[in-house]
């Protein structure tokens, strides 16, 4: 069960905005879906090791040789706003 | 000659090099087929002039579809979203352009589920794709674009992404072959990612051959992706006629109630048809399988969560909103996402939240670990694991939109695979009043050689004919 004031803090966390409507059926959504998902607490996990990775796989290392990258006109081309240096936003404080 | 469209992908490769078919007419054939879809399955076609394809390459110019989830260099890559709707990447993912290098250039991009997150199709933000089989029904997803492309005949072959069974369900549902092989075998460059440990590349095929030859070409390790292992041994062309001494495993757990009486009755059928070329059937256990889809829908939104952070409306993509740069995040996400997507963001930021990560994520990896332990013990007494790939025939657009996990459920006989890493094949098994139904093949990491051999065999016995959905 998950309740309206959880699915507000969540869509906070997750940078969404959702109406009215939105948040009344997520909620709705969400807890039928979790309800199913909670079956998973009736196995005994102790002891039992976390998958982190399903093939074994030893660190991938390579010599720390700098390489040519993404020019950055091309980086930039898709922006939405650039200054032709960066990616342009509205300030963070405004 | 037989109509160019009547190939197979690797016929008409031999074709081509044999001088028989010029590469050009192969390519203005499909290019003018690929055109006139009416099945919404392409979202962008390429340039009508035929490409330049070295008369040496392997895959001899037989042009490919492609799912709108890898990044093409100059053209949309949108993976179906209004976000990254006008999308031109600055680069081409690793799988694509080994394709185009193998000689296999690039006819379209294919619709899909938005960012692959759905199993109908119908969560494009460019609208659904119709099954070829029958237009009022769903094509299966994510991959939907790319297998109905392939079963009405407007690509020769395609390639699609497989998270949870997003190119065997679809394979499934539209009567083709689809391959998702061992995670890490085909790089994840390139590819808008969804769920990190799990997506996958694979091929969307007419037969077997044909996913053999594409599967040969698109694995391999790269510098790019660092948990990219390649293949130990090149992907081997199926020929066997017979299954002698191979034992095919059951799973009570998955094959009891819940599935449809005529994938049932095709399933069986097929059995007997194992037995017939020599091999065995036996049950084997999975007995943690019934708990994957609760495993897989925390695992794989946690993970997308995470993931789609990066569609923020900064760097690329639409943006939205005027005000300060929390509202240009919130109102670029709440304008661009569809509403699956945005499901999938709250499930997976909840699970991962302060609180609750242990009790969801935790207790999921936990539940994954199980799992391909199942698989692992299944594997001592069997060569494969063999299920119907879809509980249901595809279901009619719109049946399963207003509900959530009825959708998700779809997927339950194909997300065990998905979370254990292992290789899976579909095959058309046969019909069910008039629609398609999927077997699915799974073995241990790497076996994709074995499993597409004794598709092989299964598939001649089996002699499906995909026609009816080209006509």
């Amino acid at each position: 069960m998950i309740d309206r004031d959880q699915v507000l803090h969540v869509m906070r966390l997750a940078r969404l905005r959702l109406t009215d409507e939105e948040i009344e059926r997520m909620t709705g959504d969400l807890s039928s879906i979790l309800d199913h998902i909670e079956k998973i607490g009736e196995l005994d996990l102790d002891g039992v090791e976390p998958t982190s990775r399903v093939v074994e796989l030893e660190n991938v290392l390579r010599p720390d040789e700098p390489r040519p990258s993404l020019p950055r006109e091309v980086a930039l081309a898709e922006a939405p706003d650039t200054d032709g240096i960066g990616f342009r936003v509205p300030s963070p404080g405004a | 000659m037989s109509n160019v469209l009547d190939l197979t992908a690797a016929q008409a490769a031999t074709q081509v090099r044999a001088g028989d078919l010029s590469a050009k007419e192969l390519w203005d054939a499909y290019r003018e087929r690929a055109a006139g879809d009416g099945l919404n399955a392409f979202l962008c076609l390429a340039d009508a002039d035929a490409p330049d394809v070295a008369a040496d390459a392997p895959l001899a110019g037989v042009p490919l579809a492609v799912k709108d989830l890898f990044c093409t260099e100059g053209v949309q890559s949108a993976a179906a979203s209004k976000l990254l709707e006008g999308y031109k990447p600055p680069y081409t993912a690793t799988a694509v352009e080994r394709l185009t290098a193998a000689g296999a250039p690039m006819l379209g991009k294919t619709n899909m589920d938005e960012f692959a997150m759905g199993s109908s199709n119908e969560n494009s933000a460019f609208g659904p794709v119709k099954n070829p089989w029958d237009e009022s029904r769903v094509p299966g997803g994510s991959s939907g674009g790319s297998a109905a492309a392939v079963a009405a005949g407007l690509a020769p072959w395609a390639i699609g992404t497989d998270t949870g069974g997003s190119i065997r369900q679809p394979a499934a549902l539209c009567g083709i072959v689809g391959v998702k092989p061992t995670y890490g075998s085909i790089s994840r460059y390139g590819m808008i990612a969804f769920a990190s440990s799990l997506d996958q590349a694979g091929p969307l095929t007419r037969d077997v051959t044909d996913a053999a030859l594409l599967l040969r070409h698109m694995v391999g390790t790269d510098d790019y992706d660092s948990t990219c292992t390649g293949h130990p041994e090149e992907i081997a062309l199926p020929t066997a006629e017979r299954l002698d001494g191979l034992r095919f495993g059951v799973p009570p757990e998955l094959t009891g109630e819940g599935l449809d009486p005529g994938v049932r009755e095709v399933f069986e059928t097929t059995l007997g048809r194992i037995e017939e070329l020599g091999g065995t059937v036996t049950d084997v256990a999975l007995p943690h399988s019934g708990h994957a889809i609760s495993a897989y829908y925390v695992i794989a939104p946690a993970e997308a969560s995470a993931n789609l952070a990066r569609f923020d409306g900064v760097r690329y993509g639409q943006r939205a909103g005027n005000g300060d740069l929390r509202s240009l995040y919130e109102e670029t996400r709440e304008q661009g996402f569809g509403p699956e997507v945005k499901r999938r963001i709250m499930l997976g930021t909840y699970a991962l939240s302060s609180g609750y990560y242990d009790a969801y994520y935790g207790s999921a990896q936990r539940v994954r670990t199980k799992i391909a332990g199942d698989f692992h013990a299944a594997f001592e007494s069997v060569d494969f694991v063999i299920t119907p790939t879809s509980p249901t025939v595809a279901f009619g657009l719109g049946e399963r939109t207003a509900d959530p996990l009825a959708m998700y459920l779809s997927d339950v006989l194909t997300v065990p695979m998905s979370l254990a890493g292992i290789p899976a094949i579909s095959i058309p098994g046969g019909l069910s009043h008039g629609m398609p139904v999927g077997v699915q093949i799974a073995g241990p990491a790497f076996s994709e050689s074995k499993i597409l051999d004794a598709s092989y065999a299964l598939e001649r016995a089996i002699g499906f004919d995909g026609s009816p959905a080209r006509a």
